[in-house]
């Protein structure tokens, strides 16, 4: 058991080194397709934290990365900041612009659970897209913002290939940094929490500013994710704050695993994959998207990363896996 | 139940108050402009009654979040412009096309949301999928292009009072969704299928336990939603258009009515629907720049005061 865990530790920096290392090979449409998924994989980590880890299911995680995107744009635009050097700067800002929008809803927010929670999050959601789309003077409207170059530091990140490592090593750190965060005391109070909340309130824990804490980490990716958005495609729209988004973002945690962190990164390269890849070839990759979603849900209920577990069961020898989460919290 | 009406008419009189300051002090418009708007916003908060009950129905009944409800709207739409294709007449287009998607409804709830139990996660995934392919399928069957309903000639005219015009199709539906709601509520409050329906929203382990059908209760109650929403489809047609992307688009104003009104309940419903209509139309007169704020903040509000909307049960 404990062999099983160190390797499957062991295989995630494996793959990224060995992502690291082809991507400058790849034809540059599917760099770029990496570098979405990438950026897909950070937003999904901080919707894991939040359901996989919590037990909070949210429908608008893409509000996060729309304030982060256009925080990013909007600095270029008017004040030409975080062009050259000034660029992390940004990044720490989109950190911080997501995480303060998070510690505002989640004032509204965190009081629900379960369904309401959902819808809740979906409406916050729903705010940001308003205030994008229409807003005009700020955000440009239907039209969104231009951003059309990316930040040169003594590396020009509009080469593909630069601005591949660069989200490359962001991601790297974002994981990290949650996968610190997940095994620390306070990811597994917030686990104890997704098991029973109550329980956790019995023992004195103020479950609510766990969740908030959470509900603001989270939105502190999401704002993380948007600025490398921006700059990936060049521009930002109110098209990148819909529903849609904040829906697949869902998808990817759900079809790659909850609550395994990278779950959601092979998640986001299936949703991409349909998306931006298929769609260049068929023109019915809706239905595909739309077949996975219900296929998901019938026959993935632990998502990708539940697979070899599912494969395992099938076979005679079974060796039951025990919930380490819940009874860890106990003790 | 008092409590709430009470509550209901706190909130009513404070907004009424503050409209009635922020119009002494800051906007000054004339009657005229504040008559229109209130027509305006109420016959558009008709329609979103249409489409928003059923939402609502069905979130009280099944705890679904039934994200492909806007589906059910646009589908509506294009049904009926089929049968006004091939018959002409836009009076047959409604029911049609509304008993069409009631169907369809009938069916998704029967095989395949019923499969997945009582995870709002993977049924709010599920219907999403749905929205999806619903999507694509109405983009293979009307392609892409961006159709109106035209309403009949009887109703394509303006009965004028003083220099006010006023639509007849706008009165036309104002009209339709009074004898709707009358009838729902009638069912709902009135009738034995109601009484049970009722007693669903409000605990449905005990209404099993007390020999109620609860998993046909939610058929029934989801195809009702449907053939709500996919007569606002229909009506709505002749103001905002039928074209891809309108499901994503009325879903949100959707959430919002279920959100302020309370979910599981009707007279929340119309409540809701009337707020979100006056708001979003008096807030697109007034600032258009900032109409979705106008109409999701005063959402955002209620939701701090009392989460589970004006008229919800928790």
């Amino acid at each position: 058991m404990i062999n099983l865990l160190r390797n499957k530790v062991i295989i995630v920096p494996a793959v990224l080194l060995l992502l690291a290392l082809i991507s400058p090979f790849v034809p540059s449409f599917i760099l770029l397709l990496i570098i979405q998924v990438l950026i897909f994989g950070i937003l999904a980590l901080s919707v894991d934290l939040l359901l996989g880890y919590t037990g909070l299911p949210s429908l608008g995680q893409a509000a996060y990365l729309g304030m982060g995107a256009y925080l990013a744009a909007i600095l270029v635009d008017r004040f030409e900041f975080g062009l050259s050097c000034d660029f992390p700067l940004v990044l720490v800002l989109g950190i911080l612009i997501g995480a303060a929008t998070a510690a505002f809803f989640g004032l509204f927010a965190i009081r629900a659970t379960g369904v309401y929670f959902l819808i809740i999050t979906l409406a916050l959601g729903m705010v940001v897209w308003g205030v994008a789309n229409r807003w005009n003077s700020m955000t440009g409207g239907d039209n969104g913002i231009n951003v059309l170059s990316r930040p040169a530091c003594g590396v020009d990140l509009s080469n593909d290939v630069v601005f591949f490592y660069v989200v490359f090593v962001v991601y790297s750190a974002a994981l990290g940094g949650m996968y610190v965060l997940v095994n620390s005391p306070f990811g597994k109070s917030l686990m104890g929490i997704r098991e029973s909340e109550t329980r956790m309130q019995m023992l004195g824990y103020n479950t609510w500013f766990h969740k908030y804490l959470a509900f603001i980490i989270a939105g502190g990716y999401g704002g993380l994710s948007g600025v490398l958005w921006t700059h990936l495609n060049g521009i930002v729209t109110p098209e990148d704050v819909i529903l849609t988004t904040s829906v697949d973002a869902l998808l990817m945690v759900v079809l790659g695993g909850p609550g395994t962190l990278v779950g959601g990164a092979i998640g986001a390269m299936v949703v991409v994959g349909i998306r931006e890849y298929l769609s260049t070839w068929v023109e019915w990759w809706q239905y595909v998207l739309g077949g996975v979603y219900v296929l998901t849900i019938y026959f993935l209920p632990e998502g990708l990363m539940g697979l070899p577990k599912l494969i395992k069961k099938r076979r005679p020898a079974r060796k039951s896996e025990p919930p380490a989460e819940a009874s860890s919290v106990e003790t | 139940m008092s409590q709430q009406f009470r509550t209901f008419l706190k909130v009513t009189l404070v907004l009424v108050l503050l409209a009635a300051l922020l119009q002494i002090f800051v906007f000054q418009k004339s009657l005229d402009f504040w008559v229109i708007q209130v027509f305006y916003g109420i016959s558009y908060g008709a329609l979103l009654f249409l489409l928003a009950s059923g939402l609502s129905l069905i979130f009280g009944v099944m705890r679904i979040v039934n994200l492909a409800h806007g589906s059910f709207f646009l589908l509506g739409g294009y049904v009926a412009l089929t049968v006004i294709w091939t018959t002409g007449s836009w009076l047959l287009a409604i029911p049609v096309a509304a008993l069409t998607v009631g169907v369809l409804g009938l069916i998704m709830e029967r095989i395949f949301l019923r499969q997945v139990g009582f995870d709002p996660l993977r049924q709010v995934l599920l219907t999403v999928g749905f929205a999806l392919l619903f999507q694509q399928a109405t983009l293979d069957i009307w392609g892409g292009d961006n159709f109106f309903i035209n309403i009949p000639d009887y109703l394509n005219w303006s009965p004028r009072v003083g220099d006010l015009f006023f639509p007849m199709n706008r009165i036309f539906m104002i009209g339709l969704v009074v004898v709707v709601g009358t009838l729902l509520w009638l069912l709902i409050e009135k009738s034995r299928l109601g009484a049970v329906i009722r007693a669903t929203v409000d605990d449905a382990e005990m209404a099993r336990g007390i020999g109620i059908d609860t998993s046909r209760i939610s058929m029934a109650v989801f195809g009702l939603g449907a053939f709500l929403a996919a007569m606002g489809g229909v009506i709505g047609g002749g103001f905002i258009g039928v074209f891809p992307g309108l499901d994503f688009e009325v879903l949100p104003l959707a959430f919002a009515v279920v959100i302020i009104g309370g979910m599981g309940s009707l007279r929340g419903a119309l409540a809701g629907s009337m707020i979100v209509g006056l708001m979003d139309n008096i807030g697109k007169g007034l600032y258009p720049e900032l109409s979705y704020f106008t109409l999701y903040a005063p959402m955002v509000l209620i939701l701090a005061i009392k989460p589970t909307g004006l008229f919800g049960r928790e």
